[in-house]
Order: structure tokens, then sequence, then C-alpha cells
């Protein structure tokens, strides 16, 4: 029996005005794994874009970051925090991509594993953590302090397996 | 018709597809009891590409233990080298291998906060070549939202690996092992393995 294409474009918004943030709602649980790509640039200099989950601002959030800025690698850590990914874009054209395996279960914290490039402010990798079992059904993507461009591109994608 | 690929691992749940699209999930296992080897075996060589995807934890009463990834039953000291740079919540480190058995990873284990699992996405390029060396790329770790910096509670990675004993042979087989020095029971239930063939045009 045929799979087919396993790996679907689920939602895709190309902004026609700046945005301070893009919810995509009622994503359906018929996939394995997502993948957030978010291409363009920010209204001002570089910042963080952020991940919430089915309407969930509370600090049930943790990240790890990996980065480089042109002259060092570092790494930090937040906990107890109202948000996820936070990787970075600026007001050059960069790109964010966020990878959400098993996000249909419902019985496991879900680990969001984030790539962003970002010419002007460097490369970072992140692994992010949501303290809740629940299926991911909604995601709101938004930067910390400034907003969306006119012609960024938001997509997400639904991979499924066998 | 004999199956096209196989999977085997003890007590696992696994499904077979005859695949077609341009990314085709081949196979794919969630564990439904602790398991400490999942194999993808008989992959096809009719992509050009191979992705695995996985969510994975441990049940030592460690902190955290390794998910160690090797192809084609490969798994000696000295059949792969392995490059990484990781960062663990305060620092950044870089390391390499140049006797490795394999690829690896940090994962959650037992002794971690519960329900949190490991992720990882591993990209094996040109798998069915017979005519070049294979390389890896990985990229995975975990946050445990410890207030504790350290790769017990934090991990993210960005790995590479070239399979040094494979040679230009393709690769038939994909091997995910939970490395532990000792105790444990292997992946935690609810670990999830899956293989994806991409093709080129």
């Amino acid at each position: 029996m045929p799979a087919g294409n396993t790996y679907e474009a689920i939602f895709t918004e190309t902004l026609a005005s700046a945005q301070a943030s893009v919810t995509f709602s009622s994503i359906p649980g018929t996939y394995t794994d997502l993948v957030i790509v978010v291409a363009g640039t920010l209204t001002t200099g570089g910042d963080n874009v952020c991940l919430q989950f089915n309407g969930d601002t509370g600090s049930n959030y943790s990240v790890t970051t990996l980065l480089g800025d042109g002259s060092s690698a570092s790494s930090f850590k937040t906990s107890n925090t109202t948000n996820c990914g936070r990787d970075v874009m600026s007001n050059i054209q960069s790109n964010a991509i966020y990878n959400i395996n098993n996000y249909s279960n419902a019985t496991t914290y879900k680990t969001v594993l984030g790539r962003s490039n970002a010419t002007n402010y460097g490369v970072r990798t992140s692994v992010s953590m949501w303290r809740n079992t629940a299926t991911i059904t909604s995601i709101v993507i938004f930067p910390t302090s400034y907003t969306f461009n006119t012609g960024t591109v938001l997509s997400i994608y639904g991979i499924k397996s066998a | 018709m004999s199956p096209i690929l196989g999977i085997y691992a003890s007590q696992i749940s696994g499904h077979l597809f005859a695949p077609s699209g341009a990314y085709d999930s081949i196979a794919t296992t969630t564990l439904t009891s602790a398991t400490s080897t999942v194999t993808f075996s008989s992959i096809p060589s009719t992509y050009t590409h191979l992705q695995l995807r996985y969510i994975a934890r441990g049940t030592t009463t460690n902190n955290d233990e390794s998910v160690l990834w090797q192809m084609n039953g490969l798994s000696s000291n000295g059949n792969y080298t392995r490059h990484s740079l990781w960062g663990e919540g305060a620092v950044a480190q870089s390391g390499a291998d140049t006797n490795s058995n394999g690829g690896l990873i940090q994962m959650p284990s037992g002794g971690n906060l519960s329900n949190t699992f490991g992720a990882g996405v591993i990209d094996v390029l040109d798998y069915a070549s017979t005519s070049k060396n294979k390389t890896i790329r990985a990229f995975g770790g975990f946050d445990t939202n410890n207030s504790t910096n350290g790769q017990a509670y934090h991990y993210i990675s960005l790995n590479s690996n070239l399979a040094i004993t494979q040679g230009t042979t393709a690769t038939t087989s994909f091997t995910f092992t939970c490395y532990v020095y000792a105790g444990g029971s292997g992946f935690a239930v609810g670990s999830s393995f899956a293989l994806y063939g991409i093709k080129g045009n």
C-alpha cells in the first residue's frame, strides 16, 4: 500500500503587512512531526522568534541555546519561561526553522529543535521543552519585541510516519 | 511478496509500507516496552537521502544517557569519526573522536524530570552511493527546565560523522542503541524512531 507523500504543507502565510505575531490554529493531529519555517525580516534589529502552544502563556517552557556570533561560541538556558524557540532573526533576510517531533502524541512533554540564520547576528540552534503532554493544536509565532515585516513567509509542514 | 524493509527490535510496534512520493515514510516504531536497540534493516536504495527522526528517553536512574547510531552493523571503535559542537546551558564545547563506534546525542533518562524526551533529526546524504564514503549530519538534544547547567539537564548538539569502515558501501541498515555504561532496560516506553526516504528527480 503506497504511503503517498508524507511531507505536506499544512499552512503558509505571506504577510501583506507587518505583524507582531502569527497564529496557526486547528492544526490537525494526523501527522507525527511538525516543521515550522519562518523566512523574512523583522522591522528592527535582531530579535528572538518565539513559540507558544495551545494558547499557553504561562511559565511552562524552557530553552537551551547554542550560538555563534562571528567571534565566539556560547550557550545559555532559560527555565520557567513563557515561550520557547527563541532562535534569532533580524532586519536582514534571515530564517528560523523549528522541528517538533511527535507533536501529536498525548503522553510526552514536547521537545522543539530550532535552527536560525541571521547574517548580522549569527547562527543559533536550540532545544526547548513545553511541559505539557497535550497534542499541539495551535501555535503562535512572534518576535519578542519587534514585528515581522511585510513579505515574511511563515509555513508549517506536517510529516507523517508509516 | 516479501516486505522490502525489515524492522527488528524486541517487542516493538512497526509498520511497513511500499512508499511513493518525494519524501516518504519508510518505517517507524514507537516503543510499547523498554527496548535497547531499534534497527531499520533492508533499507531500499531507491532514494537519494535518508532522514531519521526520533524522540527518546533512557530507563537508567541517571539523569542522562546517549542515543548511539550505527550503520550496516558496524559497531566497533574506529568504524567512524565524529565531530561535535554542543551547548549545556552555560558554555559551548566542541570535541572530536577519530576512533568512534558511532554517533552520539544525549537524551534524558529515568533520573530526570518525568515525561521529558530528547529529540533528534539525522540526515544520511547520498546513502545509496557505492562510490562515496558516507557522512551523517545530526542535530538533537533535550531540555529539562532545570536550574543547573550541564549536560545532565541541558544539551543541544550539532554532529557530523564519517563512516570509515563502511567505505563506499551503500547504507542498508541503521541502528539506534540506548548507550549506557550500566543498568536500565534501554529506551523508555514512548520513545519513537522514524525513517524517511528523500528522492531526487
